[in-house]
């Protein structure tokens, strides 16, 4: 027996985060201020992330974190063993087994089901703030549906670019009303956003979280003469052989010499498993890490 | 004729202190008003009431909407106000940082006003941007520059440009000229003669300096203290003043 | 076409005493289509005054001063400004100058007004300019740098240029050379011969005599100097 309520946060805070949570589910992309409160780990590290996922995991659950993808980085390792400690959950690494999904800046390769929730971790949950800095009249904007600087935005990027810079954090409208900054995925990952499963956003230093219900609209901005293009690195993962999913770039050596392999760890062990093999790879059964 | 703006018995208060009170007037297309007076006058706070950015305490001022004809501007809710002041109005301010994004491109300034009211063309935006920044003057190349490297005339065309891009009806001036070189003045002052004659605006002009209403109003308003205590023809109010305070602005103003 | 009934003006000057100064009693005139009336008098008559009373420039103190259909002395601005745009033209005795405006664009101006396409504008403010002696090198400037007969010239192209049904003319001839002072005065006959009710001030008798049909003299409106 722990020291610790279920999942750390008491039960009435759980209570105020589902309220959150559900009126942003019925508000879609709707930011929804919430109390976020005092977690142990600083800002920055997730904490948004980790109150929403306390909010809604139940002993049922089986949990999974990845970071960038991954599942064995630092800090998706300390989380789920956070989860592990004051949850008692079952937690894996296989997104088809997950049925929570917490995640850093990255939608699974997988497809998602109706049966699982995922939910992001976020930084800066207001799209437009980098070109109004007021809260006051960035509130306003997404209550009038005022979003013309969002173009600017985007327009600026053109006119110095040559093409439209944001790789990653590519805003989105949402049911055809609210636009969202989607998390910093990268902009390769937006076309997942319209999925079977629950997305919930959770922002803890700035005390916000959104949601995406399944199978609602999303829609990412552009112009017509610059339309939205999800794109990635120009290559196969250098393990599994995969072309269609989202890269890592390593560098291996002092030369120089570098080598692409597959994002999502799980996806990419999964392939190999099924005996898939990239121009770099080892056939799974040899592989000892 | 409608005319497109009535204005009727506008009061503001600031406590028990009067900031304009009783103003009534009306506007047609293509008529330049202008309101002069000197600090304290209330003309500020008289076009910003009118314009909407304050809220009067007390009086209508309906404008002849497209869709729904004359609308009180004052009791519309503020998404249609907003709209309106996006679209049909524009308001020039008398310092171009107040009126424009610093850290936005001239382009994106001129093109935000289009991309409010959905133009989603890249290409179609910035030829529309080129174009209305050649007429004001400022050159194609300097399109993609920040306002913050212009000059502070070029800074009020930019300014103008980005209001009229959307072909509004009415413009609300506060000392457009304010604080420009006397050079830049005049060329501002020519442009804004040239535009208001070509796209038939009607503009509300506050300005101190009786030079640049006799060369750009129609009709001048005088204000003391709040109050407007003479009102007529522009060159009538000039060269005939019949009140005193009117009198002694006139006589007032030096002659080169 | 012109009607003035009884008009009466005086000046306050508020900052000099208050001091009362009545200028004109009791003035009356009617002018018909295709005449023209000179006024005169003695300088400082009132000559000039009533001519701006009639063109809204001077607010009537009473009666009734009729242009066509349209009372200038109780006209709204608007009223006013239609008025002079499309009915009323006036020549004042001095050039106003904008600095920077070309002459050519100055005399084009009351026909872009009414609606002329900047062309033909242009074109017929070319043909105005060429009949009065404004040679070519100049119509790209603006005036500002003129003598005061070219200046007055370029006053006289502006008014002609729109074909006012009704026109004032201040001192037209002044400061005129004898060619250019007769074809100022073709240019009044021809305005007559089209219909426009002319009131001009001219201070040279021969000019006054030759294209004018009646004259009046505004003395015996002043008030305090016996008729």
């Amino acid at each position: 027996m722990n020291d610790y309520n279920f999942a750390y946060l008491d039960e009435q805070t759980k209570r105020m985060i589902r309220r959150a949570i559900l009126k942003g589910l019925a508000i879609p992309g709707y930011q929804v201020p919430f109390a976020s409160r005092e977690m142990p780990m600083p800002y920055g590290w997730g904490t948004g992330g980790v109150q929403v996922s306390a909010a809604v995991l139940t002993p049922d659950d089986t949990f999974k974190v990845i970071d960038q993808g991954a599942d064995d980085t630092t800090n998706a390792v300390s989380i789920r063993r956070f989860f592990q400690k004051t949850a008692g959950v079952e937690v894996t690494e296989a997104t088809a087994k997950a049925s929570v999904i917490q995640t850093r800046h990255r939608i699974p390769e997988q497809e998602l089901r109706h049966d699982q929730i995922l939910v992001y971790q976020v930084p800066i949950p207001e799209p437009l703030r980098f070109l109004e800095p007021s809260e006051v009249e960035t509130r306003k904007m997404h209550s009038l549906e005022e979003y013309g600087l969002m173009h600017v935005k985007l327009y600026e990027d053109i006119s110095q670019h040559g093409d439209i810079a944001t790789a990653y954090a590519y805003p989105v409208k949402v049911e055809g009303r609210y636009v969202m900054d989607p998390s910093p995925i990268p902009k390769f990952d937006n076309p997942k956003l319209e999925m079977a499963a629950i997305q919930l956003f959770g922002a803890g230093r700035e005390q916000r979280i959104y949601a995406i219900p399944p199978y609602t609209q999303v829609v990412s901005l552009d112009f017509d003469d610059y339309p939205f293009q999800p794109t990635k690195a120009d290559h196969a993962c250098d393990l599994c052989g995969a072309t269609d999913s989202y890269l890592d770039e390593l560098i291996v050596d002092d030369a120089g010499a570098r080598m692409f392999m597959c994002s999502d760890t799980d996806y990419c062990s999964n392939r190999r498993a099924a005996g898939h093999i990239g121009a770099q790879g080892i056939p799974a059964a040899e592989d000892v890490a | 004729m409608t005319p497109l703006l009535q204005v009727e018995h506008i009061a503001k208060f600031y406590g028990s202190r009067i900031g304009c009170t009783d103003v009534s007037f009306d506007l047609y297309p293509g008529e330049v008003m202008g309101i002069v007076g000197e600090s304290g006058s209330g003309k500020s706070t008289l076009l910003n009431c009118l314009a909407g950015h304050l809220t009067p305490d007390r009086g209508a001022v309906r404008f002849d909407t497209r869709a729904d004809g004359l609308r009180d501007t004052v009791t519309m809710s503020e998404p249609e106000r907003r709209m309106l002041s996006r679209t049909d109005w524009a308001f020039v301010h008398q310092h171009a940082r107040d009126g424009l994004r610093m850290n936005v491109s001239a382009g994106g300034n001129v093109g935000e006003r289009l991309m409010a009211v959905n133009a989603r063309h890249y290409g179609e935006i910035r030829a529309q941007a080129i174009d209305w920044l050649g007429r004001v003057e400022i050159n194609e190349d300097r399109i993609d520059d920040r306002p913050t490297a212009f000059s502070g005339g070029m800074q009020q065309r930019l300014q103008i440009a980005r209001n009229l891009v959307t072909g509004p009806r009415l413009v609300f001036m506060d000392e457009p000229t304010g604080g420009l070189d006397v050079s830049v003045q005049a060329r501002l002052l020519d442009l804004l003669r040239g535009l208001v004659r070509e796209m038939n605006l009607s503009a509300i002009i506050v300005t101190h300096d009786l030079a640049v209403v006799r060369l750009l109003a129609d009709r001048l308003m005088v204000m003391k203290d709040g109050h407007v205590i003479e009102t007529g023809l522009t060159d009538q109010v000039l060269d005939d003043p019949q009140h005193a305070y009117t009198q002694l602005l006139v006589s007032s103003v030096l002659q080169v | 076409m012109i009607r003035i009934e009884n008009v009466s003006k005086s000046f306050v000057l508020h900052n000099q005493g208050a001091a009362e100064i009545p200028v004109m009693q009791g003035a009356s005139l009617r002018v018909a289509a295709g005449e023209c009336v000179a006024l005169v008098g003695a300088s400082g008559a009132g000559k000039s005054t009533l001519m701006r009373m009639l063109y809204g420039n001077y607010l009537t103190a009473s009666g009734q001063m009729i242009v066509g259909d349209l009372d200038v002395a109780k006209a709204a601005p608007r009223e006013i400004i239609q008025l002079r745009r499309y009915t009323l033209g006036y020549v004042s005795q001095f050039l106003r100058v904008v600095p920077r405006v070309s002459t050519l664009d100055v005399v084009a101006e009351p026909l872009l007004m009414t609606g002329t396409s900047m062309d033909d504008a242009h074109a017929q403010a070319e043909i105005l300019l060429a009949r009065l002696n404004i040679p070519q090198r100049l119509w790209p400037l603006s005036p500002t740098t003129f003598s005061g007969g070219e200046q007055q010239r370029v006053n006289i192209a502006r008014g002609f240029a729109y074909p006012y049904p009704a026109l004032l003319l201040d001192e037209p001839t002044a400061s005129l050379d004898p060619t250019n002072r007769a074809t100022v005065l073709d240019m009044i006959a021809e305005a007559k011969a089209r219909g426009a009710a002319i009131i001009g001030i001219f201070h040279d008798a021969a000019a006054r005599d030759a294209i004018c049909d009646r004259q009046l003299d505004v003395t015996q409106f002043t008030p305090g100097l016996a008729a």
